[in-house]
């Protein structure tokens, strides 16, 4: 067993062997490296070739027409061509949208800009179990309501909405609905054909492809209509100019259709081993589940240890590659902005941390970070005034602290 | 996190982690922070009959800074007067351990510690 171990497999994962082995052939002089739009001669045709087999694996798993998809740099830009061209191309129909608090940095971003161009955006709070309440969101459909985004699988928490009945509120109101499934998309069974789906993101290095590569479903029929946000060459349908990085865009299908066949087997495997890590770590005392074992993905397991900092733990768990769903582990000291829009105390959002296994997490891995993170835990506990005051009966919630 | 080999040490072999008996009349207590920011500190003296911190301890709730803030300090005022205690600055703890620029928050939470530790002593003392 190497250390230190990878449980950060929501924030990417390595790339496939069989994937990156396939990806080599499409970069060298003795290999198939012409430029997909070059009409003229043999390179251009082998290489427009390839791209369409790819563009039929990608579409295969998530059951698309090969046509609908659209290749981007990854689900950032996908989310915000998505966003941001649906409401800009459509500002006559209307000026508001709908997404939520638990959405990612790039869904959230892209309404900010929007919402400074004139449009008016409302953020959703989730249940405190995660979920969107459907009712609350039809309360907040307008009649200018053009667009509602949210996300399938959460990032952090890896709580699933269910998107078939957002999809089906919004066809009954002729709204355009965007998902953002980067977590979701090769994990989780999707098929966009038994669903109102108009647009989806995806990117290919949540599930063992390069990165630098991912993709927007655009629904065809009906027709839906974006404004670009890359002008040039008129590739991908006029949605996304720029020359197609053939390489990365094989690696994509390639990875994407080795997820297809091992879609059951994953899950399995993924649920299997994210429950035994559940069960070896739910009796540590103060400990809270901020992910749903039924409800949620399986590749994600997010965990509160109350009285214990999060970004303390992660340096005390070195031999663990894991992130921290809060607080200090980048510039920004604040805790996580998902966990406080599930109604989650600032103390135990601080005391997050996110464990997300894979395909190449084993059981022996999953039984070693057991017994680090029990060591780790009661090691920083002896520290912690905050556990001393909770295990001598004080109630930490009638302390004036001076730092509020 | 780019962090100093000091803040590392700190961390994994924190200095004089423990409680003293805060009832103790030689014993300041500062405790400072909120658990809602994400740090504690627990900083306790025991002053002897010459004004000299005989012995300190820490406990802290927070990040890799902030557990390596309160340690250092516990070692600097061992063996310092009051006033020598109080005169520490945070820079020089945020010098000591080449803080990143974010953490210098953590800095200022141990010299409000020790601050705060000092204050309950002279406040003991003085009902005394």
């Amino acid at each position: 067993m190497k250390t230190p171990i990878y449980l950060d497999y929501a924030a990417t994962t390595p790339v496939d062997f069989q994937v990156a082995k396939k990806m080599m052939n499409y970069l060298t002089i003795d290999g198939m490296f012409g430029n997909p739009s070059s009409r003229s001669h043999k390179f251009g045709w082998e290489a427009e070739e390839i791209v369409d087999i790819a563009r039929n694996q990608i579409s295969d798993l998530i059951g698309a027409d090969s046509r609908e998809i659209i290749f981007t740099s990854g689900a950032t830009e996908a989310n915000n061509l998505a966003i941001k061209g649906i409401a800009l191309f459509h500002k006559k129909k209307g000026n508001h949208i709908i997404t939520s608090k638990t959405e990612h940095k790039s869904v959230l971003d892209a309404c900010r800009y929007l919402e400074g161009e004139g449009f008016s955006v409302t953020y959703l709070t989730p249940k405190n179990n995660g979920i969107i309440d459907l009712n609350n969101l039809k309360k907040h459909i307008r009649k200018n309501t053009i667009l509602i985004s949210i996300m399938h699988v959460n990032n952090e928490t890896g709580i699933i909405q269910d998107i078939n009945s957002i999809s089906e509120i919004c066809k009954s109101r002729d709204i355009f609905f965007h998902v953002d499934a980067t977590q979701s998309v090769g994990k989780i069974n999707i098929n966009i054909k038994n669903s109102c789906i108009d647009l989806m993101s995806f990117s290919a290095h949540k599930l063992y492809g390069p990165k630098g590569i991912g993709g927007l479903y655009v629904r065809r029929r009906p027709r839906v209509r974006l404004l670009a946000s890359l002008h040039g060459g008129g590739h991908e349908r006029g949605m996304r100019a720029g020359t197609l990085p053939v390489h990365q865009i094989v690696g994509m299908g390639e990875a994407f259709e080795l997820a297809k066949n091992k879609i059951k087997d994953d899950f399995i495997h993924l649920n299997n081993l994210r429950n035994d890590l559940w069960n070896g770590i739910k009796n540590i005392e103060e400990v809270y589940l901020n992910s749903d074992l039924k409800q949620g993905a399986p590749h994600i397991l997010n965990v509160s240890f109350n009285y214990v900092e999060g970004e303390s733990l992660i340096m005390s768990l070195k031999d663990l590659a894991i992130s921290s769903g809060s607080a200090c582990t980048s510039s920004s000291l604040e805790p996580s902005y998902v966990l406080r829009a599930l109604g989650i105390k600032d103390e135990l959002a601080h005391s997050s941390i996110r464990f997300s296994i894979g395909r190449f997490t084993t059981k022996e891995e999953i039984q070693h970070t057991i017994k680090l993170v029990h060591q780790s835990i009661s090691k920083l506990r002896e520290l912690s005034p905050l556990w001393e005051m909770f295990k001598s009966g004080v109630d930490l919630n009638s302390i004036e602290w001076d730092h509020n | 996190m780019a962090y100093s080999k000091k803040v590392m040490d700190h961390y994994e072999n924190p200095r004089n982690v423990g409680s003293f008996p805060s009832s103790d009349i030689n014993v300041g207590s500062g405790l400072v922070g909120a658990p809602a920011c994400g740090d504690v500190m627990k900083l306790q003296i025991k002053v002897n009959s010459k004004g000299i911190i005989e012995d300190a301890c820490f406990k802290t709730y927070g990040c890799g800074s902030a557990i390596a803030s309160s340690s250092l300090v516990t070692e600097w005022i061992k063996g310092k007067s009051i006033k020598e205690a109080e005169s520490i600055k945070n820079t020089s703890i945020v010098e000591e351990l080449e803080l990143p620029p974010v953490k210098i928050h953590c800095s200022i939470l141990a010299e409000d510690a020790i601050k705060s530790a000092i204050l309950d002593y002279k406040n003991k003392k003085n009902r005394d």
